[in-house]
This record gives structure tokens, C-alpha cells and sequence, in this order.
């Protein structure tokens, strides 16, 4: 055997080592995230599996934990998500549009808009609550703890991630695409409207469910702004009283610990709801993601 | 909708870019050698921030022939065919100086609006640039964004066996356009310029990313486009400016004192006294192969 052919027989033992070390690091850590997601998943299913039933759906919270139920919270979230969206999207996407295609990043106002949009998304969703109660609930708008004062807070939370996938997904049209529009003596809105935006929808779409997907699971600005615990009834407009599935949560698990009744499965069974119902959302973006995705 | 490829059709459309007197005014200092000039270019100068990308650029452009741009790369071909259709608009910082007149109107007059501009000097790209939509979208996008009237369908049909491609294509109208060939999308993008009855075309280098079959089918309908239309190509290959143009201007780089490159045409003559007799050393040497 050649020189060469040796050499290449076989890496020092401890190279070898290294690698194989490094790679067990990395799948331990891998399977310390998967365990604990196992356990709370099982400690959850364990506990509310057996309540997640249609009388769950169906019914009202109650003093009496076995005939208490999601409804209101199911129905408030329901509407919480929909004033959101309808907020959202219009107001991420035209801030999008306006950053990507009209503003001259040399001018110091657009640049500081857009520093400013990026801390955004990083500010704890607690000051959007109060932000949602001095301004919203009180304040100029004076809405009172209503489920659209409610939508408005969380849309307001959400919006900074809606606008940064909306900016990335109309930077991912590539520029030919508007100078072929432009050349057949297109404006710029018809290119936007008819070429960039058609483009860039499933992108958009991804952030906005993603967004939402944040949304609704958010508590702690929904306490600030007033969401009821106790009710036994579904919104039935904009003005109205609500609750959400992270009140009627939290609200079970305090009774649990200090209540005679056992709440703690209710509790329970409302978790699985939120993730079911995330879970949900999740798979329709990634849907959305692989089926209209453009391959430029 | 009426026979849009007949020449008085055109001509009628002209007249919506309105001569101002300023400019009907101003002194006639080129000396006309085409039949009848599409532009006229005086002294023009394109920069990108301070310095000029291409400067001086004097000649005229004839209606119904095939002007080609040649010379090495870097030499301002493509930015100056960018500002006959003001597309040079859409890049912060680009600044057009000199004349660009186009049937006499000044092109960067301020009253002149770019949008109208482009609707009538339409312009195919170095890279098919085909949308992400149908073959029928993509030749119907610009007559409907222009509220042109009449039948689509006939639009989208005799715009693209105008544009060499009906027959490859007619069955499959509904299908996405980026699975043609690379040539064929190319075509589709001739053919989507030619929907919204452009009167001139501008091509930047549109062969330079096809194979030399799509690249012939190209020529052969650059010569038969030009009965109705006028064209100006920027082209890296020589032997295609010497098959189809009639005129030819020949582009240099030059450094200034400040090691900055900018361009300026060397000649703009008939294409075969380019080819064969050319007036200037530097041409010669570059159309012979020698340099470049």
C-alpha cells in the first residue's frame, strides 16, 4: 500500500474522539428540551384528557367544578383573535409596504422607525397592557374593559412581528420582477397591488398567523386590561365583557390551590384546548409556507 | 380594440407626450444621417452619485432600424438604454444631465411623466424576468393595467405570435410561466412588451443567458419587429450586433485623473462601416477581437 492510501485508512484516535463527543453533547441537549416537553405534555394530558369533552366546550364556568366549562373563554378568545387580525393585517402590511417600497432609508425618521419597530417586538407584553389600559380602556379612546379594547391590546403586541415578516416577505420579490411591471408602464401602486403584493402573500400570511399564534396564549396584558374571570356569558359585540382560555387558566389554577372544589383538571383540559388550537394554526402556516411558497 | 401594429396607429400615439415650447424652441445642433430620429441624444451624462457612470453621448436613434450598443463591459451601455425609458429613475442617486429627446420632446423635461414614458418604450431585461403568474397573465398584465380595450384574448394572441410564440405555447396558456425554457420566456417577455403597442423596444444584452438556438429565434424576430417597431439592444456579442443592427455605437471606458471609470462612445456610424471600415483605431481593435 502507497503512503497516501494509509494516510487516508483511519484519523487519529483522538480527532475521532472529539467528534463523536461533540455530537453525543449536542443530542443530549436536543433530548433534555424533547424530556421536559415530554413530561409536561404527559402531565397535562394525564390531568385533562378526561375533562376535554364536549360538555367542556359546551358550558359556563360554575362554582361547581364539575359542571364548570370553557365556553365564555373559548368564544372571548375566538373574538379576541378575529379583532386582532382584522387590526393587524392592514395596518402590518400597509407599514410594510410603506418601509419596503416608499421610504428613503437616508432620511433619519424612516431610520428611526424602523429601529424602533425591531424594539418593539422586544418590549414585555405587560407594558402593552398598560399601554392598552391608559390609552384604550381609559384614556382618549375610553373603551372600558371591553373584548375590543382587549383585541386592539394584543393587536398592538403582535403588530411589530406582522410588519417584520411582511417586510421580509415583500423584500423576497425579487427587484426584475418590478422593473418588468414598471417597464410596461405600470405605477408603482399598480406594481405593488398587482405584482409584489400577489408574491408576497404566503409570507405575509405566515407572520400574521404566527402572530396571532403569539397572541393567544398572552395573559398577562389581558389582566391589565381588565378581561373578566367569572362569566357566564359569550360576547355578543365589540363593547362587550369578556374572557380568554389564559384568563380561565390562570383563574382555575388560582381556585385550585385554595378552593375546596378541584379545579386542577379543568385547568388542565383548557391547556390542551390552547395548544390544540395553536397547534392548528401553526399547521395551517406551514401549510400555507410549502404551498404557495415562490421559487424564484 | 383597433389594429394596433399599423404605423399610423403609432404615430397617433405620440402625440399624447406633448411637444412643449421650450423644446420645439431649442437649437437643432445634431446632424441628422438617419431617415427619421425616434431619440435624439445631446451631450448626455449619467451619474450614480458624484461621479458620471457614462458621459457625452451624442447621436441620434432611427425609427424602424436596429440600434446596437457594443464595447467592453463596465463602458455605460446598459445605464445609458436604462435612461431612454427613464427606468434609470427607479435607482436613488442616478441623474440623468444633457438631452435625451424622444420625437423632439425632451424625455426629463419636468412636466414629462415616466409612467407614460414607459408605456411606450417598453424594455426586455438581461435575465427573463418572466412573472409569477400564467402565460395569459403575464402578456394581459400591461394592456390591463393601462385599461386598454377590447378583447383579451385576441390581445394575448397576437401578441405572442407577434412575439415567435404562439404556436409552442397555445395550449398551455394557463400554465405558470416559469416552466418554459429559458428562451421561451424571454420571447414571453418580447411578447409582453409588445401587448401594450409599445413604439419603441429596448433590450438590454436579452440573449446573454440563452443558448444559441433561443439566441438565433431572437435575432430572426428582432428583424421582423423592426417593420413596425423601433429597437435599440445592448449587446456583449459582436457577431449578433453585425447580424441585426443597422447602426452601431461603439462604447469605451476611460479613466480620469482620479483612477474614476466612466464611458463614452468612441463611434456611432452604420453597422457595416463599424464592422468593416471603422473611422477610430480603438473600434477596430475591439471589433477585430484584438483587445477587449
Amino acid at each position: 500500500m502507497s503512503a497516501t492510501s494509509e494516510a487516508i485508512q483511519a484519523a487519529p484516535a483522538s480527532r475521532r474522539a472529539k467528534d463523536t463527543a461533540f455530537r453525543v453533547a449536542l443530542m443530549a441537549c436536543l433530548g433534555l428540551s424533547i424530556l421536559l416537553l415530554g413530561v409536561l405534555l404527559y402531565d397535562v394530558v394525564k390531568d385533562g384528557a378526561g375533562h376535554l369533552d364536549a360538555d367542556f366546550i359546551s358550558s359556563f364556568t360554575s362554582i361547581s367544578a364539575d359542571k364548570a366549562g370553557a365556553q365564555a373563554a373559548i368564544w372571548g378568545t375566538i373574538w379576541l383573535m378575529g379583532i386582532c387580525a382584522v387590526f393587524i393585517v392592514p395596518v402590518g402590511v400597509a407599514t410594510a409596504i410603506y418601509l419596503e417600497e416608499y421610504a428613503d432609508n437616508d432620511r433619519w425618521y424612516n431610520r428611526l422607525i424602523e429601529v424602533n419597530i425591531q424594539n418593539l417586538a422586544a418590549v414585555p407584553s405587560v407594558v402593552y397592557g398598560i399601554l392598552g389600559l391608559a390609552f384604550l380602556v381609559r384614556g382618549p379612546l375610553a373603551l372600558g374593559n371591553t373584548v375590543l379594547a382587549g383585541g386592539l391590546t394584543l393587536g398592538l403586541l403582535v403588530l411589530p412581528v406582522v410588519i417584520i415578516a411582511g417586510r421580509e416577505a415583500i423584500r423576497a420579490v425579487p427587484p426584475s420582477i418590478r422593473e418588468g411591471s414598471m417597464a410596461l408602464g405600470a405605477t408603482q401602486w399598480q406594481t405593488i397591488w398587482r405584482q409584489v403584493l400577489p408574491a408576497s402573500i404566503p409570507g405575509i400570511a405566515t407572520g400574521v398567523i404566527l402572530a396571532l399564534s403569539r397572541a393567544i396564549g398572552e395573559t398577562a396584558p389581558l389582566i391589565v386590561v381588565g378581561a373578566a374571570t367569572v362569566i357566564a356569558f359569550n360576547p355578543d359585540g365589540l363593547d362587550s365583557q369578556f374572557t380568554a382560555l389564559p384568563i380561565q387558566i390562570f383563574d382555575w389554577i388560582n381556585r385550585a390551590s385554595n378552593d375546596v372544589n378541584n379545579y386542577k383538571p379543568l385547568a388542565a383540559a383548557a391547556i390542551l384546548l390552547l395548544m390544540i388550537m395553536l397547534i392548528l394554526m401553526n399547521s395551517v402556516a406551514i401549510w400555507l409556507r410549502n404551498r404557495y411558497e415562490q421559487k424564484w | 380594440m383597433e389594429r394596433v401594429t399599423e404605423p399610423q396607429d403609432i404615430s397617433a400615439r405620440r402625440d399624447v407626450v406633448p411637444p412643449t415650447p421650450q423644446v420645439a424652441a431649442a437649437p437643432d445642433r445634431f446632424e441628422r444621417k438617419t431617415r427619421e430620429a425616434i431619440f435624439g441624444l445631446d451631450e448626455v451624462q449619467v451619474s450614480y452619485g458624484p461621479k458620471p457612470a457614462v458621459r457625452g453621448v451624442s447621436f441620434d436613434i432611427g425609427k424602424n432600424e436596429i440600434t446596437a450598443l457594443i464595447g467592453p463591459s463596465g463602458c455605460g451601455k446598459s445605464t445609458l438604454i436604462r435612461c431612454l425609458n427613464r427606468m434609470n429613475d427607479l435607482i436613488p442617486g442616478a441623474r440623468v444631465e444633457g438631452k435625451v429627446l424622444y420625437h423632439g420632446q425632451d424625455l426629463y423635461a419636468p412636466q414629462v411623466d415616466a409612467v407614460e414614458v414607459r408605456k411606450r418604450i417598453g424594455m426586455v431585461f438581461q435575465k427573463p424576468n418572466p412573472f409569477p403568474k400564467s402565460i395569459y397573465d403575464n402578456i394581459a398584465f400591461g394592456p390591463r393595467v393601462l385599461g386598454m380595450k377590447g378583447s383579451m384574448d385576441e390581445i394575448v394572441e397576437r401578441a405572442l405570435t407577434q412575439g415567435a410564440l404562439w404556436d409552442e405555447v397555445k395550449d398551455r396558456l394557463k400554465t405558470n410561466a416559469f416552466g418554459m425554457s429559458g428562451g421561451q420566456q424571454q420571447r414571453l417577455c418580447i411578447a409582453r412588451c409588445l401587448a401594450v403597442n409599445p413604439d419603441v423596444i429596448l433590450m438590454d444584452e436579452p440573449c446573454s443567458a440563452l443558448d444559441p438556438i433561443s439566441t438565433g429565434k431572437i435575432e430572426d424576430l428582432m428583424l421582423e419587429l423592426k417593420q413596425n417597431y423601433s429597437i435599440v439592444i445592448v449587446t456583449h456579442n459582436m457577431q449578433q450586433a453585425a447580424r441585426v443592427s443597422d447602426k452601431t455605437a461603439f462604447f469605451t471606458v476611460e479613466l480620469d485623473d482620479e483612477e474614476h471609470r466612466s464611458g463614452r462612445v468612441v463611434e456611432f456610424d452604420d453597422t457595416e462601416k463599424i464592422f468593416t471600415n471603422p473611422a477610430d483605431s480603438r473600434t477596430e481593435a475591439y471589433v477585430t477581437g484584438k483587445v477587449g
